[in-house]
């Protein structure tokens, strides 16, 4: 910090644009990124399940589905809510600028919401048929709806349907990795910006958006299980630990991998990421993205992982280790959103970012946006239930 | 007594009256369109071989070129440009910055207000011996390759033929990106109409065969603005003299129309001594 901060650097470090004082991508385009993460992560693990057949992951694989919809429900929110012109948004799929990395996202997203939802309409089917019968009411026809009006559970129209779920769940695979592959690139393809325009980006943005998301359903599974006074799958949250490792020594590799290959190119643009990570990024990054909240995580799966670990220890630790992960994430989204804003494109200077609690963009819709998919993957649980301990799941899988 | 009354009265009317005839007649004159208004009062034009001729859009090329050994600070330029266009406090189509060298080789740059209030007085704060000063102005590079055009999603800001990069605020969604990825940072999101905004080289006034804004007040011919198909223009004859003529961040291939005469490595090289 101080070879920086000191001396002639001072000097150098001083000289913002005018129009580089705002920050345009503020909280918003941070979520952005965080939740379309969380949904490719969570629909990975339900695929490693229904594709991969990893038996041990049955407990969660539908919940991952469900937790994977509630937050796709609410990955447009910060977009909208940051947009100038959100009436307008639609005109990004109506009259699209091909050149534009942006003018992807409405069909990716919507391409992939379809398949979501396709998926769990026929995973459900057999469960939603039974119970539209046992349902009455407004249920009922929610049932009705959702089951496409067919009751046809026989074995022959149930083996169409695994079929089906097959390939979706296969095809979902590529596709999630689009998803978050492709929002990578909307960063990664700014050359304006030293910070962004790296290769690595849209690797890295893919690989934390598994972390997350695995992180995301161990931590809301033991959480809603010890809520619910029921008992947690130890084998399970096992398994999804050492996913969780795998995949977090393939992120934390790149994310370093990525800041090494800056420091020891020592190109022009150097000098400003030098000055940025050891300057207004320090504590968000060093000190918080990689001191605390990947290297604790780090030791303790790989703690987990290595040693045999008594199931209530390991889902004790497993569980804090998620939540230190999804901050990991959501630093990392921020050092790179905020902390490329924060480089002048005058290469000589830094600007600053506080956002405020009550302001269009700041904090509080920010929470409002984060709490809102746990309220929805409350609602979607009165319709779908998630659990395999569940009365109404396990009545009709027997 | 009686009849100095009467007198007043009758003065008091025939005053109300005269004033009613002129408000009638002046009212007139501004109402009546006066022979020939439309040719005497329109300014004269200041780029040859626009008005009276078609304007051919698809055989149009123009630079832009700022001179930096000529440009002496007053930020003239800055305030035409924010009256033009109503600019919005605290955002930029236009600024000059300063910069100071001092004998240890220190490069001090600032940029108050955008330039808005002129240099008038040096800065206090350096520390060294001051060797020498300068200023460069900065506008929109109207880039042949323009990354703002190509990563705008709905085709808001385009490229018109005649090379002028702009924005349709009817269109853009103010989603942002094309100030990010606008290597030169000219572009604001406008808080008044909540879209991306920029420098448009004075599109509007250009059409009619007149200097931009920022161009035509300059004292020190700063700042200059031509026709690349005019042989005899300015621009044209400064781009093929064998003079140093540098583009902004040449790097990132964006080929800038906005060129720079006397351009220095300190403004180049950002972080060079």
């Amino acid at each position: 910090m101080s070879a920086v901060h000191n001396g002639v650097m001072d000097v150098l470090t001083n000289f913002v644009l005018p129009n580089d004082l705002h920050v345009h991508w503020s909280l918003m385009i941070v979520l952005y990124p965080y939740i379309t993460g969380i949904i490719a992560g969570a629909f990975i693990v339900s695929s490693l399940y229904h594709v991969f057949k990893i038996e041990s992951l049955k407990p969660v694989s539908r919940y991952s589905l469900i937790f994977a919809l509630a937050f796709l429900a609410c990955a447009t929110w910060p977009l909208l809510n940051h947009l100038g012109h959100p009436e307008r948004a639609l005109n990004m799929m109506l009259t699209p600028s091909p050149s534009s990395a942006m003018a992807g996202f409405g069909y990716i997203y919507s391409a992939y919401a379809i398949l979501l939802i396709f998926e769990i309409l026929l995973i459900y089917r057999p469960v939603m048929v039974a119970l539209k019968a046992r349902s009455t009411g407004l249920l009922h026809i929610i049932y009705g709806i959702l089951t496409f009006g067919s009751d046809n559970v026989s074995s022959q129209s149930l083996k169409l349907d695994h079929k089906i779920i097959g390939f979706l769940a296969g095809l979902g695979i590529p596709m999630a990795c689009v998803l978050h592959g492709y929002v990578g690139f909307i960063f990664g393809g700014i050359k304006a910006n030293p910070t962004w325009s790296t290769p690595l980006m849209p690797v890295i943005f893919l690989l934390s958006a598994s972390v997350s998301g695995i992180s995301g359903v161990i931590f809301t599974y033991v959480t809603i299980q010890k809520f619910r006074k029921k008992p947690v799958d130890a084998e399970c949250v096992r398994t999804l630990t050492k996913f969780l490792w795998g995949v977090f020594i393939l992120c934390f590799t790149f994310e370093m991998l990525e800041i090494f290959t800056h420091s020891y190119l020592k190109t022009h643009h150097w000098e400003m990421i030098h000055g940025l990570l050891w300057g207004p990024l320090y504590k968000t990054f060093w000190v918080s993205q990689v001191g605390i909240f990947s290297l604790i995580p780090m030791l303790l799966l790989a703690w987990m992982c290595l040693f045999r670990v008594g199931n209530a220890t390991l889902v004790f630790w497993s569980t804090i280790a998620s939540g230190m992960l999804l901050v990991q994430v959501l630093l990392m989204r921020w050092n790179v959103v905020i902390g490329g804003q924060l480089m002048s494109k005058s290469g000589r200077g830094f600007t600053t970012f506080h956002p405020q609690f009550l302001e269009k963009e700041g904090i509080l819709p920010a929470i409002i946006i984060m709490v809102a998919p746990l309220v929805i993957l409350y609602l979607l649980e009165k319709i779908f239930p998630m659990w395999m301990d569940d009365e109404r799941l396990t009545a009709l899988d027997t | 007594m009686e009849s100095s009354k009467f007198a007043i009265d009758k003065d008091r009317r025939t005053f109300v009256k005269n004033v009613l005839k002129g408000t009638i007649a002046g009212s007139l004159l501004l109402v009546i369109p006066m022979g020939g208004a439309s040719g005497s009062l329109e300014v004269p034009a200041q780029i040859p071989g626009i008005r009276g001729r078609k304007y051919d859009m698809f055989k149009q090329r123009f630079a832009f070129i700022v001179n930096i050994t000529r440009c002496i600070g007053c930020g003239s330029c800055c305030v035409a440009d924010k009256r033009e266009y109503n600019v919005p406090d605290g955002y930029y189509r236009t600024w000059v910055e300063r910069y100071i060298k001092d004998f240890d080789g220190n490069v001090y740059v600032d940029c108050p207000n955008g330039g808005l209030d002129g240099y008038q007085t040096p800065r206090a704060d350096i520390p060294g011996k001051v060797r020498d000063t300068f200023f460069v102005p900065k506008l929109c590079n109207m880039c042949k390759k323009p990354s703002c055009v190509q990563v705008c999603p709905v085709g808001a800001t385009f490229k018109t033929p005649d090379g002028f990069v702009l924005v349709d605020k009817e269109r853009c969604v103010g989603c942002g990106y094309c100030i990010q990825a606008c290597p030169y940072s000219v572009r604001f999101l406008n808080p008044v109409t909540h879209t991306a905004d920029k420098c448009t080289w004075c599109y509007h006034r250009v059409r009619k065969g007149l200097l931009p804004a920022c161009v035509n007040v300059c004292p020190a011919n700063a700042r200059k603005f031509g026709d690349l198909n005019d042989p005899e223009s300015e621009v044209t004859r400064i781009l093929a003299s064998p003079d140093v003529i540098t583009v902004l961040k040449p790097e990132l291939g964006n080929m800038p129309a906005l060129y720079y005469e006397g351009l220095r490595r300190e403004v180049v090289y950002e972080c060079g001594p």
